[in-house]
């Protein structure tokens, strides 16, 4: 499943579209904390957090992760969306918790 | 012998909104040049942890990026308080980071131990008091 594909469902909302909409989603990661994002995230994975700073859109990009889906109806704040359009990098957002946005992806990957 | 690409970055004190531009900046060069993906990726893992470690403790400080066919060196420089117990340092969890810091998501006690799981090298010199250097290589 392509990013693109997932923004298809419409299951999440489009924050921002990165410069990359034909990358495949092979996994799925859920953390808070960057640092252990930073070093556990599987590249090409969706990363779900509820962490919307201009930091979670450096360690995306650094942990070359699809695409980033914030749950909780998480904001992003101004720099955070400014980095993720310089920086081409796909943000989705959704009310829902991090486990169900999660399963959500999980689901479409699994079938 | 081949030429040797050696990049500097000068990185600000308390600076949160910043850090990661400096590896951002080495993993577009390493793309350019044709380094593979995967250690692409372990560079810019290390070199932000790294970045990250001296935005928070050390008063900002300076990177050198040597990129040679054989390996990618990072020599991060700072002259910060130094590490009074390294071995303590280096143990996932431990961390002396504030408050402010963790709310923005770290200060995990991860950085050191990212930095050497990502590398294949990686020495600290550190003096209380003067600062510290840390060198990190990832073979090609």
């Amino acid at each position: 499943m392509t990013v693109e594909d997932l923004i298809g469902k419409g299951i999440f909302r489009v924050v921002a579209e990165g410069d990359d909409l034909s990358r495949e989603i092979t996994g799925i990661f859920c953390c808070d904390l960057l640092s252990v994002a930073m070093g556990r995230a599987p590249s090409n994975s969706a990363w779900v957090t509820v962490m919307g700073n201009v930091n979670t859109i450096a360690v995306a990009t650094l942990a070359d992760v699809s695409c980033v889906i914030l749950a909780e109806n998480a904001q992003p704040d101004e720099m955070c969306l400014a980095r993720s359009r310089q920086q081409g990098v796909t943000l989705l957002a959704t009310e829902e918790p991090v486990f169900e946005a999660a399963l959500k992806v999980h689901q479409l990957l699994c079938g | 012998m081949a030429d040797v690409i050696a990049l500097t970055y000068d990185i600000s004190p308390d600076d949160f909104t910043r850090a990661g531009e400096a590896s951002s900046d080495v993993k577009s060069k390493l793309k350019q040049v044709g380094v593979s993906p995967a250690a692409i990726r372990k560079v810019a893992i290390a070199m932000y942890e790294g970045e990250i470690n001296m935005v928070i403790h050390a008063e900002g400080g300076k990177i050198t990026v040597e990129i040679s066919p054989a390996e990618i060196r990072m020599i991060l420089a700072d002259k910060g308080p130094g590490i009074p117990d390294v071995e303590q340092a280096m143990q996932a969890g431990w961390s002396t980071a504030p408050d402010e810091v963790r709310s923005l998501g770290f200060g995990a006690g991860m950085g050191l131990p990212n930095m050497k799981k990502y590398t294949d090298e990686m020495s600290i010199e550190t003096t209380l008091g003067v600062g510290t250097t840390i060198t990190m290589v990832v073979k090609l």
